[in-house]
């Protein structure tokens, strides 16, 4: 119940237009508008039920979130299995990689039907969110 | 890992597992408040339901019960077999639609809005005639296309989030999101007392929620695509007992 509630109270995503990127093999090497992340900012973006929305359906070590979704792998130790570039596709478009996923694309406005008002032509993070999120996630070493 | 939800979209088709009512995964709390009606805060609603019944309204000053009588008799059964066509609009009305075509056609009396207090008594009161009752969906071949539409739109991806009805409640349903139980999302419990609404909802309530949790554009109480959706569900919950009225936190 409390997912949905997030899901529905969520904030404001940035309104910037998209970073352009390519992906080469199953990465996107260079950091998205050739931004650096701060891996503090990306925790609490993870961490934020309004922002991230990631623990919604993943778990991941930040014990003081209770109450973590349980419908994707663990995020704990997912920087030793993944580099930052493999990382960086896994969040901007993950249904290349895994079609079907039910994980969200996080930097795609197009391709998506009967977007809400409040968020239509925003992507869930913009350019320098992702980066953020990407510090952290590169971070989680086992 | 991708192998498991991968599988899990490919093969949790419908009606490939066993209809498990939304009860089933509820705390133990919540199933007694259900079950036990002198504590389900519903029964504010079906009692006011039942004087709405018997109430004279409109020009003609008649009741529910100066047409149908005892609706004890008359409405067991009928709510199991909703949304059903309607020959006037040729088209599927739900329950509550068709109580509100009684009311302005029979009873001439003032419309009643959507998700209003006194239709979402009537309702209740309706519905729970056939509680314990299985779900059977009319075999209504003017009702298939409808139903159709339905299915497409619950495996359709929507909203910022891009998500499907089925992606969560066949796919990932007894998975937890965010800590709660994900269930079947199985309508047999409608309306339903919500303790995070403190009241009454109808299905369409319960979908338009689901639809602003992926950041979709909700369509509006009584759009043909809610109805629609409505008789995909009920297919889905066929043989599943009614349990009107249900409680959900
Ligand atoms: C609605 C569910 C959902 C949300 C929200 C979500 N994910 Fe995912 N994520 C998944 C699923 C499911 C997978 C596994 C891929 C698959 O098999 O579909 C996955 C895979 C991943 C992977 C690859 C993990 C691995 O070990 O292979 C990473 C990294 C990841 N997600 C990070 C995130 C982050 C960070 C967020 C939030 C910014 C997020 N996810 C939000 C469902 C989600
Ligand atoms: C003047 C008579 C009259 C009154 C008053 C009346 N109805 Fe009806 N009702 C009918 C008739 C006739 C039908 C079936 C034919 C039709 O109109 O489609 C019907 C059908 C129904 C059905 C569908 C039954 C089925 O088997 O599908 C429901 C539910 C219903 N009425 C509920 C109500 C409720 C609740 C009220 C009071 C708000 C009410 N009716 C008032 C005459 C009436
Ligand atoms: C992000 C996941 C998600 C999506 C997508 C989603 N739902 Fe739900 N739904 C939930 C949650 C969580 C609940 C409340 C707990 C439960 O019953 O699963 C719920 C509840 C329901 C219920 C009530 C079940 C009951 O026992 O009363 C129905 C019916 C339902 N959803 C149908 C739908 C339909 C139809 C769609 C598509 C328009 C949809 N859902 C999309 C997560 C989702």
């Amino acid at each position: 119940m409390r997912g949905l509630a997030a899901l529905l109270l969520a904030g404001a995503a940035a309104a910037q237009p998209l970073a352009p990127y390519t992906v080469q093999g199953d990465a996107i090497a260079a950091p998205l508008a050739g931004l650096a992340g701060d891996a503090a900012r990306g925790r609490a973006i993870v961490a934020n039920r309004q922002l991230g929305l990631c623990l919604l359906c993943h778990g991941a070590p930040i014990p003081e979130e209770r109450f973590q979704g349980d419908l994707a792998p663990n995020l704990a130790g997912v920087g030793t299995r993944w580099s930052a570039g493999q990382l960086r596709l896994r969040l901007v478009e993950p249904q290349r990689l895994v079609p079907g996923t039910i994980m969200p694309a996080y930097h795609r406005t197009e391709g998506l039907r009967q977007v809400g008002a409040a968020w239509r032509g925003k992507p869930l993070l913009d350019a320098q969110q992702i980066e953020d999120v990407v510090a952290y996630l590169s971070s989680l070493k086992e | 890992m991708r192998a498991w939800l991968a599988l899990a979209l490919v093969c949790a088709s419908a009606g490939a597992q066993p209809a498990r009512s939304g009860l089933d995964f509820m705390g133990p709390a919540t199933q007694a408040m259900q079950r036990d009606d002198s504590q389900n805060p519903a029964m504010l609603w079906l009692h006011e339901g039942q004087a709405l019944w018997n109430k004279p309204e409109g020009r003609e000053q008649r009741s529910c019960m100066s047409c149908h009588g005892d609706a004890s008799q008359s409405m067991r059964g009928v709510a199991t077999r909703y949304p059903a066509f309607d020959t006037a609009s040729q088209g599927p009305l739900n329950l509550a639609q068709r109580i509100g075509q009684c009311r302005v056609q029979h009873q001439q009396a003032t419309p009643w809005s959507p998700e209003s207090e006194p239709l979402l008594s009537l309702e209740t009161y309706v519905a729970q005639q056939s509680r314990g009752l299985p779900i059977a969906p009319a075999a209504d071949p003017r009702l298939a296309p409808f139903t159709a539409r339905g299915q497409a739109a619950y495996v359709r991806r929507i909203g910022q989030l891009d998500m499907s009805c089925a992606q969560c409640h066949d796919g990932a349903w007894d998975r937890k999101l965010a800590g709660n139980p994900i269930t079947q999302g199985q309508a047999t419990g409608y309306p339903i007392y919500r303790l995070e609404w403190q009241g009454m909802g109808s299905l369409q309530r319960r979908l338009r929620n689901c639809m602003t949790g992926v950041r979709a554009q909700a369509p509006p109480f009584g759009a043909a695509e809610l109805v629609e959706l409505e008789l995909y569900l009920a297919q889905r919950a066929r043989g599943l007992p009614l349990e009107t009225p249900a409680v959900r936190p």
